[in-house]
């Protein structure tokens, strides 16, 4: 009897815990259907009737979609370009003897212990000095070089790749490259989508570099955009609205975790153990 | 000319191939990554001000931040709000640990469980400071007025905007974003346990107090140690949340949220004092160093045991 009180306050625990990491969530979704006043009086989870009002407000202050789309331009090909050239250079890595590959390789663990916070000014610097403030190449180029992803893929192309499917691809005659596309990609595959997906979160959710990069508002990505609501409401009135903006922009990264929830949660896992 | 030697030829022209593959990495890597760093080092010794020639200044810049009660009070205000933090974040995630791998309850749900704890940790900051601005507003919020209904306060609290709680609210709100990620981390050390422990403990009659302290615990130790450091180096990191909870750089209230990456953020982009905010990220650089080699240092003895 006891065993079984205490095997439910265990679950009870777990649950209410797991209600205040859904909750404000919840609370956001139905805010974002009432009408500021109704905020500030009360509070209910039932859903109220402002939606389009409060979708009318946020659409008064920028165009949301917009933020939406600039965010998508900058997140898919920086995700498409650090999935590409971390397989390969993780793949060259892990497979080929040449020189400078030992120093290649430290440079690589060093920069994974380097902040990218603290290279921030002289990244700046550069990207004035290029003439590319403003815009969205400072983004996605720089995600060519992922010192984390390479390792990580590095790895994984050790622990997955049979030597001797190589030898047999080379026996046939083909060529390295062709090679890496058809028989290396697609075992890497798994190793290289759970990176992607980290890859394609942090960078829709990256707010500090653009904030420093974009100027024009037209420009901004989803969380400046957000952010920018900041400064420019007046919280009383468009609680509601401010609810709204923050639930759009929040829903994708939800769709994305439905889906792919175990990948994710496999990868902080295996990153932890196995270095 | 034999086989062997065409063999040899013919290995030494596919491994050429790997400077054309790792080509693009290395070339993006230096002109994005490696110069800056170089160039960040370089503007720390200058009195640069984002426009016109930096003049060299020595270490002018260094002392004037190792000297400066600003960039020591930002320090504290990282620590403030990285300690209670940890403590919450840890704590939680290591009573969940315990919870999940006791051997007598058998909590089952564990991947629904890991999967919700996750989830503010997926959400931008930006979206979270936002979310728990408007949420704990001090007049308008429904924080306040959950509070109130139930009858546990009978005045709304300025949550955010009193320098008594402010720092502890971020530093929970932060807890509640990472704990998901930490517990993670420590059950998946749980789970790298070999169930043989396990099993000759059972087999020799060890109590599950006994178990955990003297199998899973030690076994976890070096993972406690790995999260409390990648933490430790985040926290000092910490910008996003401060920034747009306390409406930029000032870190209100009184100045008290004020980061030391908020702080290296001031003079870098607002007081156009480039040069000095770069011996700010150099100073806060090397913490971090002290910090990295501290974990690998621990690493290894860990290893040696």
């Amino acid at each position: 009897m006891a065993y079984k009180i205490k095997k439910t306050l265990l679950y009870v625990f777990l649950i209410l815990l797991a209600i205040t990491c859904l909750l404000p969530f919840l609370i956001m979704i139905v805010n974002s259907t009432r009408s500021g006043r109704e905020i500030m009086t009360s509070f209910t989870l039932i859903p109220g009737s402002s939606l389009k009002v409060n979708w009318e407000t946020v659409f008064g202050y920028f165009n949301l979609f917009r933020g939406f789309f600039n965010s998508l331009i900058v997140a898919i090909p920086t995700t498409i370009l650090s999935g590409y050239f971390s397989a390969l250079t993780g793949y060259s890595l892990a497979v080929y003897k040449f020189r400078g590959r030992g120093i290649l390789f430290g440079i690589i663990i060093i920069f994974m212990m380097i902040p990218g916070q603290l290279n921030l000014l002289g990244f700046y610097n550069l990207v004035s000095s290029l003439k590319l403030v403003d815009s969205y190449i400072p983004l996605i180029i720089p995600a060519i070089a992922a010192p984390g992803t390479v390792f990580f893929l590095r790895q994984y192309v050790i622990s997955v790749l049979p030597p001797s499917l190589l030898e047999a691809a080379r026996i046939d005659g083909a060529k390295e490259i062709r090679i890496f596309h058809q028989v290396v990609l697609p075992i890497m595959s798994p190793g290289i989508a759970t990176m992607s997906i980290f890859a394609f979160i942090g960078n829709w959710n990256s707010y500090l570099v653009p904030l420093i990069l974009l100027n024009t508002p037209e420009k901004f990505t989803l969380p400046v955009m957000v952010a920018s609501l900041n400064s420019s409401t007046d919280i009383a009135a468009n609680q509601g609205a401010i609810y709204l903006s923050v639930a759009i922009s929040v829903i994708p990264i939800l769709i994305v975790f439905a889906f792919f929830s175990r990948y994710i949660i496999s990868s902080i896992s295996y990153g932890s153990v196995k270095e | 000319m034999s086989s062997e030697e065409v063999k040899k030829i013919k290995k030494k022209n596919i491994n050429n191939v790997a400077y054309i593959f790792v080509l693009p990495f290395v070339v993006v890597f230096l002109i994005f990554s490696v110069y800056p760093v170089i160039r960040t080092l370089q503007l720390s010794f200058t009195n640069y001000k984002g426009y016109g020639d930096p003049i060299f200044v020595g270490l002018a810049n260094y002392k004037r931040v190792l000297s400066d009660k600003f960039f020591w009070r930002a320090m504290a205000n990282t620590l403030r709000i990285w300690i209670p933090n940890i403590i919450v974040q840890l704590g939680i995630a290591f009573l969940l640990t315990i919870i999940f791998s006791d051997m007598k309850y058998r909590v089952k749900g564990l991947s629904i469980f890991r999967a919700l704890f996750y989830l503010p940790n997926l959400i931008a900051a930006t979206s979270v400071a936002f979310l728990f601005k408007t949420f704990l507003d001090w007049r308008f919020g429904t924080f306040n007025q959950i509070l109130m209904k139930i009858g546990l306060v009978s005045s709304p609290i300025d949550w955010l905007g009193s320098s008594s709680t402010a720092p502890y609210v971020v530093a929970i709100i932060s807890a509640w974003m990472w704990f998901g990620n930490s517990f993670i981390i420590l059950m998946a050390g749980v789970q790298g346990i070999s169930k043989d422990y396990f099993d000759a403990a059972r087999i020799d009659g060890a109590g599950r107090w006994k178990v955990f302290s003297k199998i899973t615990l030690p076994l976890l130790r070096p993972i406690l140690l790995y999260v409390a450091i990648t933490s430790m180096i985040g926290g000092i990191q910490m910008f996003d949340l401060p920034f747009l909870i306390s409406d930029g750089t000032t870190g209100s209230p009184s100045g008290i949220l004020q980061t030391a990456i908020m702080y290296m953020y001031k003079f870098g982009f607002e007081a156009y004092q480039v040069g000095y905010a770069s011996s700010v990220a150099y100073v806060i650089f090397m913490f971090i160093l002290v910090l990295s080699i501290m974990q690998f240092k621990l690493y290894r003895r860990e290893d040696e045991v």
